[in-house]
This record gives structure tokens, sequence and C-alpha cells, in this order.
């Protein structure tokens, strides 16, 4: 049948006006999803259970996606290690001398840092559960950065924790499905992460723009700063634990300080998420709940300096203290002498204090 | 009575096989695949799409398709939901609103138009990251997966190509 004679040859306009239409609630849709978006609180619910599902999903199909590129590397290291054996085998030699001298002075370092935390009466924090997982996806683009581990809610692994490479830390989760959880990266740009200098002990905020080298911002100190120096993580705020390592200052192409990241100088395969939730975990809670604070005393009438008058005898008795609430006072132990008893002098030179 | 002229196109084939294949090509390309120390390029594969849709002729599905697929990228690289989806749509819309303009030109012409069209959406992406985590993404690496992106004009051409002649309505 000849175009012409088609009815339906003539409805070019309408569909044109129709699509059109179709465009604008499309856009109208994606804008009130933006709107709705509540992913920058990183807070479990706001995940979503839509996330939750495509990464279920995704964590098996990327390992079987990945896994062509993971034999290709193991097999061109496997001819590698062959080819390179004897140049290899200088290089381990030198590095176990090196190793060697690095053992015996953290044997001799070890030592005195016990005698030190003896002397001192520290209680060092107790090490923290640690869940290993294979990355299956990776999004590494400018406007987000993450990525997918195959280890989820059954593994033990929550929102915030901490994750590592076998160099220095990656990112923390964000978000945890069954059998997968996504993992934020510190390059990413809604990621912020309290640091320190470890020359200077200068704080800043390490901030990632979804290029390699997130920037150090709100540096404080005079001269805190050098290039090279070692950065870590300096548990400001409870998000992450104190000393974890993040890389070594360089200067940016636009003049600004950034970070070379640890974990970015070889390939993150396997990672460790750390079962770090915040500081509260790494105390005894039994010893805590059991703390009772001080008591409050209360001034003790009989015990003024200024005294006010004695009354008149023939008056009448004044009326009982009145009890104090319960919730702002708990029962008054038995008196000991030390509240009552006026304060000692402060033992000093004798030609007195400055 | 045949509808042969009215729908010419089977919307499977020229809008659902295409943005399969955009799925499964994000995904692939999604692997933790180190080449010589480096990545993998991460191109936002749905702008072939985007842009061949909107050349070919108008649609009633295709900018919901577009969203769906914008969905899809938000979710699996971990953008604010909605972010591709408008990117994905202000360039559907811009090559739809100049398609007069496009039709007959060389093939190195129609690669600058592409170009400018992934310029646009990535702008929108890096307007809406902006407001979202209140900073500046980097622009370099903008600029990277820019490049990425436009190298595969290729494979919107030959979907132009195979599709452009079937509805004559539009031409």
């Amino acid at each position: 049948m000849p175009l012409r004679q088609d009815p339906f040859g003539e409805l070019k306009v309408p569909l044109t006006w129709t699509a059109a239409v179709a465009l604008i609630v499309a856009v109208i849709i994606g804008g009130a999803m933006l709107l709705s978006d509540r992913r920058e609180t990183f807070q479990t619910e706001a995940y979503g259970a839509a996330r939750q599902a495509v990464d279920t999903v995704a964590a098996p199909v990327g390992g079987v996606v990945a896994k062509p590129g993971e034999w290709t590397g193991d097999i061109m290291g496997w001819l590698g290690s062959y080819a390179f054996t004897a140049g290899e085998n200088r290089r381990l030699k030198r590095e176990l001398v090196l190793l060697q001298q690095q053992a015996d002075e953290a044997v001799r370092l070890k030592d005195e840092n016990e005698r030190l935390r003896a002397v001192l009466g520290i209680r060092t924090d107790p090490p923290i559960d640690m869940v290993t997982a294979r990355i299956v996806s990776d999004a590494r683009g400018p406007l987000a950065n993450y990525r997918l581990a195959n280890a989820g809610v059954e593994a033990g692994v929550m929102v915030g924790f901490p994750v590592l490479s076998e160099r220095g830390l990656v990112g923390r989760v964000v978000g945890v499905a069954r059998g997968a959880s996504k993992i934020l990266l510190l390059t990413d740009a809604a990621a912020k992460t309290p640091v320190m200098i470890d020359r200077t002990n200068a704080r800043a905020i390490l901030t990632g723009d979804g290029g390699p080298n997130p920037k150090l911002e709100y540096l404080r100190g005079r001269e805190p700063i050098r290039a090279g120096d070692r950065v870590l993580t300096s548990g400001d705020g409870g998000v992450l634990p104190r000393g974890l390592p993040v890389g070594r200052v360089v200067k940016g192409l636009d003049g600004r300080w950034r970070v070379a990241l640890d974990a970015d100088s070889g390939a993150i395969d396997w990672v460790r998420i750390m079962k770090f939730r915040d500081y509260a975990q790494l105390a005894d809670r039994k010893a805590l709940e059991q703390t009772q604070l001080p008591p409050v005393i209360t001034e003790n009438p009989d015990d003024r300096i200024i005294r006010t008058p004695a009354p008149a005898p023939k008056t009448a008795p004044p009326p009982a203290r009145p009890a104090a609430p319960a919730a702002t006072m708990p029962p008054r132990p038995a008196p000991s002498p030390t509240p009552t008893q006026p304060p000692a002098t402060p033992a000093g030179p004798p030609g007195g204090g400055r | 009575m045949s509808f042969s002229a009215a729908r010419p196109l089977d919307p499977w084939r020229w809008i659902g096989v295409p943005a399969l294949l955009c799925a499964g090509f994000t995904i692939l390309f999604a692997s933790p695949i180190r080449v010589f120390g480096l990545h993998l390029p991460e191109p936002v594969f749905p702008l072939v799409c985007a842009f061949g849709w909107a050349v070919i002729r108008p649609s009633i599905i295709a900018p919901f398709t577009l969203l769906l697929l914008g969905c899809f990228l938000d979710i699996f690289w971990g953008g604010a939901l909605g972010l591709w989806g408008v990117s994905l749509l202000v360039a559907y819309a811009g090559t739809l609103f100049m398609r007069n303009m496009m039709t007959g030109q060389s093939r190195p012409m129609m690669w600058a138009w592409y170009a400018g069209v992934c310029a646009a959406a990535l702008l929108t992406g890096y307007l809406i990251t902006m407001l979202d985590v209140k900073a500046a993404p980097n622009l370099i690496a903008l600029f990277w997966q820019f490049l990425a992106t436009s190298l595969l004009y290729p494979f919107a051409h030959r979907l132009i190509d195979r599709f452009d002649d079937a509805d004559v309505r539009f031409r």
C-alpha cells in the first residue's frame, strides 16, 4: 500500500508533539528523582531497596565478568615471574636485608613502647575484626567513585565500616546488601575524610573530587605540610580509627596540596573491611555500664563559714530540709572527712609562689 | 490496511536491543581490570542511544528508556538517583531540537555534533553533582570520560545508518 494512502501516514505532527510531551514528562520524573534522592546522608535507610537489589545481582555478575581478566592477570603474572626470576631474586634478597634491619628496629621499639605504656598506664585499643572481600565491580568516573565488594550483611558488614587494601585506606562502606557491599572511595566527590600529617600532627580534611589524587582542605597550623609527608587518618569525629595509612602529600598541577593514595599504587582486587563502628565499641561496655557518677554533695548549712545569727530560742524549730529530686540527687554516701575538712594549703617554697 | 508506514520501526529492535547492549557494555567496562597498571576507560554508553534515537526520529518510548538507563547507571555506578537520567534526557532533547540541522551532514560533522551533545550531557552531570555534594568534581577526570564517550560515535553512526531510512515521515 503506498504511503499516501495510509491514514496513519499523516500522524507525523501528533507523534512529534506526543514525543515532546513524553520527553517533558520524563525530564520531570528525572528531576523529581534528583530532588527526592537522599544518597548524601549515607544512612542505611537512604540506600534503598532498589540499590540493594541491584548490588545483590551485580555482585555475582561482576564476579563472572571479571573472571577472564583475573585469569589473564594470573597468567601474565606467572609468565612474568618465570621470565624475570633472576632479577626478582636479587631484588628480594636486597629487600630481605632491609626488612631484617627493620624487624630488629621493630623489636627494640616494641620493647620500649611496652615499657613506656606500663609507666604511663596507657590503655591501647583492642584489635578490630576484619572481613576479607573481593572487588567485583568498579565505578571510576568523575561523578561517582564506588566499588562493589562481594561480602555483605551475612558477613556482618555494616554501613560506615572502613575499607583497606593491603597498602592503605580505600574508603568506607555506604551500602550493604546480601552478598555485596558498596564502598565509597576516598576519591569520590562526596567523600570527606578527617586526616592528619604524620610529621607535624596537623589536621586536614581529605576531599575527593573524582580524580586520582584527593585534595587536602582546611589545613591548620603554620607550614604544616611538605611534599612527601605521610598522611594518616586522624580519628577525629569517630568515623574512622586513628592511624590508618592514607598516602603521601604531593603538589597538584593546580598548586593545591593533594594526596597520592597508598591504596592506588597497586591493583585493588582484595580488600579488608574493618568492623569498626565507633570508639564506643573499643571500650569495655560492662565496665562503662557499671560506672557510677560521683555523688552530688549539696551544701551543708552547718559548714557555712558565714553563719546567720542563731534564731531566738522561743521560735519554732526550722522545718526539715526538703529532699532533693531523686533524679538529680543519688543517695548520699556515708560522710567522709574529706569534704568537711578545710582545704589543705598547697606546699610551696618558703618564699611563696609567684 | 497496513500499518507499515505508521509503525515501520520495531521498538524492540531500535530501542530495546541497543539499550540492553549499553547496559551490558557498562557492566563489562566496570570490571576491576588493570592493563599495564591502567584501568579500563569508563565511557557513558547510553549517550550513543540518546544521540542515535533522537536523530532517527522522535519517539515516545525513547525518553522513558533513557530515564531507565539513567537510573541503572545511577544505581550501578553509585551516583545520585536521577543524575544520569536527567543528563541523558538533556542530550536527547538537545539532539531532537537540532536534528533538522544535523540531517544530511557529513560523518565528521555528525561526529562533532555528537561530541557537542556528549559535552552538554557531561556538563549537566557535572553541575548536578556539584549541587548535590557541594564540591566541584575534577575537570581532568571529566575530560577523560568525555574523550572516551566521544570515541563511541561509530556505534551511534551504525545505529543511525541502520534505522534512519526506516520511517520516511521524519526525514
